[in-house]
């Protein structure tokens, strides 16, 4: 086993908690957005899929720059969240938290829209007409077809979130120990002078869990492509 | 009972249509666009129409002046798709216990339905892995298995070959006679619509044309241009007296002595047949030395001419009512008025397989 720093360890440490958690913060606000983006029709649609897929487009340093300016301390919602419950996301890990959720989110919802479009509404409709209450059909028909959109969604997010940088440092600067993550540790060793084999050695474990995630969503994405076909195909 | 009265708007399709329909079978009957399908699914409460109303025995399930409209979930109507709609994911036991652990709790018992429906061994299956005829019945049973008070059949036999509908229709008379819950079937098959329906619905362009037992509907001379003069034909009940050595059974109708090709019913029982009138040959005298084993005595008691250069001639032979579709040539040549004797011939192997029911 190779011997990490403790700068590393806790970089590392740092991203993989900060993934986890923007995708489980991501995921039911997915299910949800995607849902009544696909299904509903209301005053405001494309306003709201286009806030949802800004992120995409606009330069990652903005999009940390207007997080900055809405959830800062001087900003109203960010001393709305620390007065009334206590919450502080600039400059903390669980604003780094949130920087990746906002990147990783459309791509989240893509992938999830996707899905759910495949699913046919005739077998909604066939399930209510066997007395299903409308979330019974969500929960037993819709959810278990869109798995694999789902599955495909979380791992992107996932991805996202542990190369997410331009927002992340924006947001929550590069503290170590508190913000920085494996790609703020690889930017902060690159500037400082005679440090490129350790650079080089986050890039390689960076490479390493992107490829071990990569994996993962595979094997889960053809064991529920297998248990819907059955034995008999 | 059910009674309905609906107006509903698609594009240029207008659909205008109310009738009452006693409990059985229910044939919703037209040519594809005539609205039976657009009814089923108002009825389901899948659509929503315009305005009218719906009733199912003293239960209002819809009624737009009183502003009811009972969600689908909520109807207790079982539905067969003509697609089946089985869930993908769920293998066949899966789809079938869906109502019980989801939906609808009711008294139906899986054992016994899965027993008539004769799908015991594909329990443990995916959907994807049946074919035509067992995804239908699988559909059938999941719909009685959420023990619907009305079950709604759309086609559940149109996208299947000739050989599958022969292998479901056995089925559905055993379903019709058996589970005592009104049925109402859509169907563009004339021949279906005659073994099934107690009571037929005929729509063209989104009205009812015509209401009433089957066998008045397919006796009517009115009707039959709607089913298509080739497909239209009296329906005669008929019991089975003997199977003879030669391959044929015989039957006795109220008036007269029939034979056919063998049918699968035993000696006794009662079965219905529909007799194509494009089959039926006219003839003032007892006609002799003719290979037709089937020779009627029959009385006219009505002639419509069509469009072209048909005539049906309705006829009555006992109880049973008899069209014949001759030429207006033959009909003048032989002088057919209302109240003249003829007698019909029928040839024994003109009465198909599918014609017969119980």
């Amino acid at each position: 086993m190779i011997d990490l720093s403790q700068q590393e360890l806790s970089a590392i440490q740092l991203s993989l908690t900060v993934s986890f958690w923007a995708v489980i913060v991501t995921l039911p606000l997915g299910l949800w957005v995607s849902f009544i983006l696909t299904r509903k029709t209301f005053f405001g649609q494309s306003f709201l899929n286009a806030i949802v897929h800004v992120p995409l487009v606009l330069p990652p340093v903005v999009t940390g720059y207007i997080l900055l300016l809405t959830f800062g301390k001087q900003a109203w919602l960010g001393q709305f969240l620390e007065n009334t419950f206590g919450v502080v996301l600039a400059f903390r890990w669980t604003g780094a938290v949130l920087a990746a959720a906002v990147m990783s989110f459309p791509l989240m919802v893509r992938s999830m829209r996707l899905s759910l479009e495949a699913v046919d509404p005739a077998l909604e409709q066939a399930a209510l007409t066997l007395g299903a209450r409308r979330w019974v059909v969500y929960v037993t028909i819709t959810l278990p077809l869109m798995l694999p959109g789902i599955i495909a969604g979380c791992v992107l997010a996932f991805a996202k979130a542990m190369g997410e940088f331009g927002a992340t440092i924006t947001f929550v600067s590069n503290i170590p120990g508190q913000t920085q993550t494996v790609p703020s540790a690889i930017y902060a060793l690159l500037q400082q002078p005679g440090a490129e084999a350790q650079a080089a050695r986050l890039v390689w474990i960076s490479l390493v869990l992107s490829l071990g995630a990569l994996a993962v969503s595979e094997w889960m994405a053809r064991r529920s492509s297998t248990s819907r076909k059955g034995p008999h195909d | 009972m059910i009674d309905l009265q609906l107006q509903h708007d698609l594009g240029a399709f207008t659909l205008d249509a109310s009738f009452r329909a006693p409990n059985g079978v229910t044939a919703l009957f037209g040519r594809s666009g005539s609205g039976k399908s657009t009814i089923i699914q108002i009825i389901a409460g899948l659509m929503v129409p315009r305005s009218g109303y719906v009733r199912i025995g003293d239960r209002v399930v819809f009624d737009q002046t009183q502003n009811i409209n009972i969600p689908p979930q909520d109807r207790g109507i079982g539905y067969v798709f003509q697609d089946a709609r089985l869930f993908p994911h769920l293998c066949v036991a899966g789809n079938l216990t869906y109502a019980q652990k989801y939906g609808r709790r009711g008294q139906a018992d899986l054992g016994p339905i899965v027993d008539m429906l004769d799908i015991g061994h594909l329990l443990k299956r995916r959907p994807t892995g049946l074919s035509g005829g067992e995804i239908q019945r699988v559909a059938i049973a999941r719909a009685l298995l959420s023990s619907p008070s009305l079950l709604l059949m759309d086609e559940p036999l149109a996208a299947l070959d000739a050989a599958r509908k022969a292998e479901i229709l056995p089925y559905l008379e055993r379903l019709r006679d058996t589970v005592g819950i009104p049925i109402i079937y859509v169907s563009h098959d004339p021949s279906e619509v005659a073994r099934l329906a107690n009571t037929v619905v005929v729509l063209d362009q989104g009205r009812v044309q015509n209401v009433g037992p089957t066998e008045d509907i397919f006796s009517d001379t009115n009707t039959a241009p709607l089913l298509g003069v080739r497909a239209a034909g009296s329906i005669l009940t008929a019991q089975v007296v003997a199977h003879c050595d030669d391959g044929l059974s015989h039957l006795k109708t109220s008036g007269a002595d029939l034979f056919v090709p063998r049918v699968s019913r035993n000696i006794g029982q009662d079965i219905r047949m529909r007799i194509l009138a494009q089959d039926v040959i006219l003839s003032l005298h007892k006609p002799e030395g003719i290979s037709a084993l089937n020779v009627l005595k029959c009385t006219v008691i009505e002639l419509r001419q069509g469009s072209g250069p048909g005539v049906m001639v309705k006829l009555q032979n006992g109880t049973d009512i008899l069209l014949a579709r001759i030429t207006q040539r033959s009909a003048e040549a032989m002088r057919l008025t209302c109240g003249s004797t003829c007698y019909a011939v029928i040839k024994t192997v003109s009465v198909g397989a599918a014609e017969i029911g119980t």
